[in-house]
């Protein structure tokens, strides 16, 4: 992770902190193996927290409301197909 | 099941990989994985396409590489379910980056996405717009994402903002299209949206001037107002971290405010109050607290001044840096040393903090420290703070001595008030760390102590009994060495007592066991070595009892494999032997090198083509300043001090020089509009210095031909001008100056001050006559155009005729192509050839030129040369 020359540092080390916490609320404890095994969506979430290296949300629980929304719409095509093939993990 | 078909699932394939136990055997899973993937792609599978995508994206992160797998990705992208459109983008993102072409291909597919109901998929199409777009992508697209702005979903609005930041990085120009619908963006209440809108804005500011302006004038009392919302709100679970509301946001109003109100003395009075509130209001025992701290103090240093802020400011940061915590004290040292340009009275009340933080367990802050210390030094704590700094020096870590070192040194050399105490301090950091101080450091040492005549004896017995404790450090043998063989005598006679020194007796005996000890150490190196062989001469000059002593120790390098060595003993000891009567006029005391000059060249001039063999003073006669030539520095010893720019070094040189012939000497050897002008001086110079009996002079000439360069030319004349300075020594210059009278010009009366100048017959030789007509343009009375007319007073052509001219630094001179090259005899034809003076210091100076024309006649080469020196007055 790079930050430029004349961002707070302070604020990026709350940032990781941000994440991590988010993080764990979605995988419950959170490990590494889960970040290896479902990088995809740590990716998803990460996201929702930072775009173009700024930061996006500053409220955790609507980036979670808006990574459940994503994840129920994947489940529902999934409902919808109902075939082995989307089941990607 | 075959394992590695595309049936796997993403699980069983990271598990696989996992289970590898060496690089090989990894390498081998996934090239099977990535042939079955291939396979696929060829096949184009469309029911595990996702599937594939994301081992794809698993093997990417290991390192191999994929770009097949990229039109999967564009495949993914185009298919309508959200489910691959997911997927899909998160491949772009990871697989692709804005250097590959196929990433156009896919605009398309956006373009569409951004325009899709789903707002989810608005939204996976905004994320991959902002993280990878290149500039031709986001020019296409800006108009969606502009209009997304104002979307109805605030998520969407907020994802629209930070792409744009990411469009107008790529594309500038764009910036004037966002400035509106942001600073309706600005007044929204849901916090996402208001800190990319912040965020937004922020970056309009940097790129477009126009912009700041715009949001300087309307947004900034709203910004305020929301700060002070933000700060005084109550507590709300879904911002809160550790106990403050929504930092994040806090934050980002504390920078945007600081960019409107840098420079501008209005929004900063409107942020007075709540920097002061925020200053002192937020808790500081939690990160988040600290952070929004240390932005405030940012934005307070940054914008205009206002007293009482800028003291609370540095508080906090003294506050700072007693927290235990290391981040936040490396962070307040970073922002102490901008505040001292701010506020150096200020910063220098927590002197004593940060000396405590030089000798800090950890290694970055014991570095930030130093330099902040070393900004704060001046001339009254100078004291004090050395001494803190030498004592630390004996404990410090091994890594960090040479820094510190290096700072010391530095310190001492600009802020010593006396030279006792220079040398004191320079002293104990040589007996310290000698080792890892440079040699500019110690030269300059020398320089000091020549300049130093009373304190010749204090110091000689200082570095007596120095070298006597600290015979390990090099630095300190050096400089023992040399000033024992100059002042020995006052050594052993204890001459020049100072009240505080205690009397010590040496004898002439001592003085060289403690030379031969030196040269007979072995971690003594070359330069040790040679600096006491020539101590050594200057002793058996002062002692004449030891001479016999002496001469056995000289003799015992005569075979050293070390060619300096080898040649110095032999040299020394013919000296002794059979040069008694010149020994003493050899090795007399050294005149005082001259310190002006020495810090003059030190600062910022390359090393001449000198011999650099330090401490030698005897090799050449004329001692003062070809010994203050190796002194010379290079590498700048004191980081922080801007050099002063080479352009002082020729300033220095004018005031050497002096001599207005000189001076073009020096002028045109620096820069020329024309090479030919130069080459013109060049061989003058040659030419002349044939008959100049002191060869070094000649290498330096030379030196000027072959390299025109601004810097070592100026240093080539610098020691060309020290043999002219010395009067004793005027001859080359004499040669010089009689080359430039011998070609002076057949003299022509000037004719004064004509309002039309008449033209002027510039040179007349035997064979050759050249003529100048002026004109000048009506309103540029300081360029002047010349009309040089060339006349063949022979009777035979000459062919190949060039002119070329050479013109001192304050003109400038352009010479247009000659009508022919080819001048007929008995002046049936002439040649003409236009020129164009620029005088810069029209009215002062008048114009003076040297001129060099070479031409054949019958086959043979000829060359003519002169100086013009009576043009008109007011030329």
């Amino acid at each position: 992770m790079c930050v430029n020359q004349e961002d707070n540092e302070l604020e990026i080390l709350e940032i990781i902190q941000y994440f991590v916490e988010t993080l764990n609320r979605y995988f419950g404890s959170v490990c590494e193996l889960d970040l290896i095994f479902h990088f995809h969506q740590t990716y998803y979430i990460l996201d929702e927290i930072l775009i173009a290296g700024e930061l996006q949300e500053s409220s955790k629980t609507t980036v979670h409301r808006q990574i459940d929304a994503q994840d129920s719409l994947v489940e529902a095509a999934k409902e919808k197909e109902n075939t082995v093939s989307y089941i990607i993990a | 099941m075959n394992p590695f078909s595309s049936e796997t699932r993403l699980r069983d394939m990271i598990r696989a990989i996992r289970a590898c136990k060496t690089a090989a055997e990894e390498r081998a899973v996934v090239r099977k994985e990535c042939a079955s993937i291939r396979a696929a792609v060829s096949d184009n599978d469309n029911d595990y396409r996702h599937r594939n995508l994301a081992k794809l994206m698993f093997i990417h992160m290991l390192g191999y590489p994929t770009h097949f797998g990229q039109m999967e990705c564009l495949k993914l992208i185009a298919a309508p379910g959200f489910p691959e459109k997911r997927i899909g983008y998160l491949g772009l993102m990871l697989l692709l980056d804005e250097r590959q072409e196929v990433l156009m291909l896919v605009t398309n597919s956006l373009k569409q996405d951004l325009n899709h109901t789903n707002q989810y998929i608005v939204g996976l199409a905004l994320c991959a717009l902002g993280n990878i777009s290149s500039a031709e992508m986001a020019r296409d697209l800006a108009p969606e994402v502009e209009r997304l702005l104002q979307f109805r979903d605030p998520n969407v609005r907020k994802k629209a903002a930070l792409c744009s930041i990411r469009i107008i990085k790529k594309v500038p120009d764009l910036a004037e299209n966002f400035v509106n619908p942001v600073a309706s963006l600005l007044k929204e209440k849901h916090h996402g949206v208001l800190l990319t809108a912040i965020q937004l804005c922020a970056d309009l500011c940097t790129v477009s001037e126009e912009a700041l302006e715009y949001f300087r004038k309307k947004c900034t009392e709203g910004l305020v107002k929301v700060l002070k919302d933000a700060v005084n709100s109550p507590y709300a679970p879904e911002y809160d971290i550790s106990g403050i509301s929504d930092p994040f946001l806090q934050i980002r109003l504390l920078r945007i405010l600081r960019i409107l109100g840098h420079g501008d003395a209005d929004a900063s009075d409107l942020m007075n109050d709540i920097l002061a509130q925020v200053a002192t209001k937020t808790e500081s025992n939690k990160n988040a607290g600290n952070a929004i701290l240390y932005e405030c103090v940012e934005t307070i240093m940054s914008i205009e001044d206002s007293g009482g802020l800028r003291v609370l400011a540095i508080n906090i940061l003294g506050r700072f840096l007693s927290n235990r915590d290391n981040n936040i004290r490396y962070v307040a040292l970073n922002m102490l040393m901008k505040a001292i340009s701010v506020d150096g009275q200020a910063v220098q009340r927590h002197r004593a903090t940060i000396l405590e933080c030089v000798k800090d367990s950890d290694a970055s802050i014991r570095k930030r420290a130093l330099e902040l210390v070393y900004l704060l030094v001046n001339e009254t704590n100078v004291k004090p703070l050395t001494k803190e700094l030498i004592d630390y020096l004996e404990v410090s870590d091994q890594d960090f001595k040479g820094d510190l070192t290096a700072k010391i040194c530095s310190i001492v050399e600009k802020l010593s008030p006396e030279k006792i105490w220079y040398i004191d301090q320079m002293l104990k950091v040589l007996c310290e760390a000698g080792n890892y101080v440079k040699d500019e450091v110690w030269h300059g040492l020398i320089v000091v102590i020549t300049n130093a005549s009373n304190l010749h004896g204090y110091t000689v017995r200082s570095l007596y009994r120095a070298i006597q404790t600290s015979g390990d450090q090099e630095a300190v043998v050096r400089v023992a060495v040399w000033c024992i063989g100059e002042y020995g005598d006052l050594l052993v006679n204890n001459i020049g007592m100072l009240e505080l020194e205690e009397p010590i007796t040496v004898t002439e005996n001592d003085t060289v066991d403690v030379i031969e000890v030196a040269i007979k150490h072995h971690t003594s190196d070359l330069t040790t070595r040679a600096m006491c062989l020539t101590a050594l001469l200057k002793l058996s000059s002062r002692f004449p009892s030891c001479s016999q002593r002496i001469k056995d120790i000289v003799n015992q390098s005569k075979g050293s494999l070390l060619l300096e060595l080898q040649q110095r003993s032999i040299e020394f000891d013919s000296i002794i032997e059979k040069h008694q009567n010149l020994r003493s006029a050899l090795v007399e005391r050294m005149p005082v090198l001259d310190e002006a000059t020495y810090s003059g060249r030190r600062a910022g001039s390359l090393p001449a083509a000198v011999s650099t063999s330090q401490g030698n003073p005897l090799q050449i006669p004329n001692g003062v300043h070809k010994t203050a030539a190796p002194l010379l520095d290079l590498l700048d010893l004191s980081a922080d001090d801007p050099a002063p720019q080479s352009s002082s070094s020729p300033n220095f040189l004018q005031d050497l020089l002096g001599g207005d012939i000189l001076s073009s000497v020096s002028q045109s050897g620096t820069t020329q509009p024309q090479k030919s002008g130069a080459d013109v001086l060049l061989d003058l110079l040659s030419t002349g210095s044939s008959l100049a009996q002191n060869g070094s002079s000649t290498a330096d000439i030379l030196l000027i031909s072959q390299d025109n360069k601004n810097k070592t030319s100026v240093n080539a004349l610098d020691s060309l001008s020290s043999p002219m300075a010395n009067s004793a020594q005027s001859l080359p210059a004499s040669s010089i100056m009689d080359l430039l009278d011998g070609f002076g010009p057949s003299p022509t009366v000037p004719n004064d001050n004509g309002p039309a100048y008449p033209p002027l017959v510039a040179f007349e030789s035997s064979s050759l006559s050249l003529v100048f007509n002026f004109s000048k343009q009506p309103g540029s009375p300081h360029i002047t155009q010349i009309e040089a007319n060339f006349t063949n007073k022979s009777s035979d052509i000459y062919t190949d005729f060039i002119f070329q001219a050479a013109v001192p630094k304050f003109l400038q001179l352009h010479l247009e192509p000659a009508s022919s090259n080819t001048l007929p005899g008995s002046g049936n034809g002439s040649i003409t050839q236009k020129l164009r003076v620029t005088n810069n210091q029209h009215g002062k100076k008048s114009l003076v030129m040297r001129i060099r024309i070479s031409y054949k006649l019958n086959n043979k080469d000829m060359l003519e040369e002169g100086q013009i020196s009576n043009f008109p007055r007011d030329l």
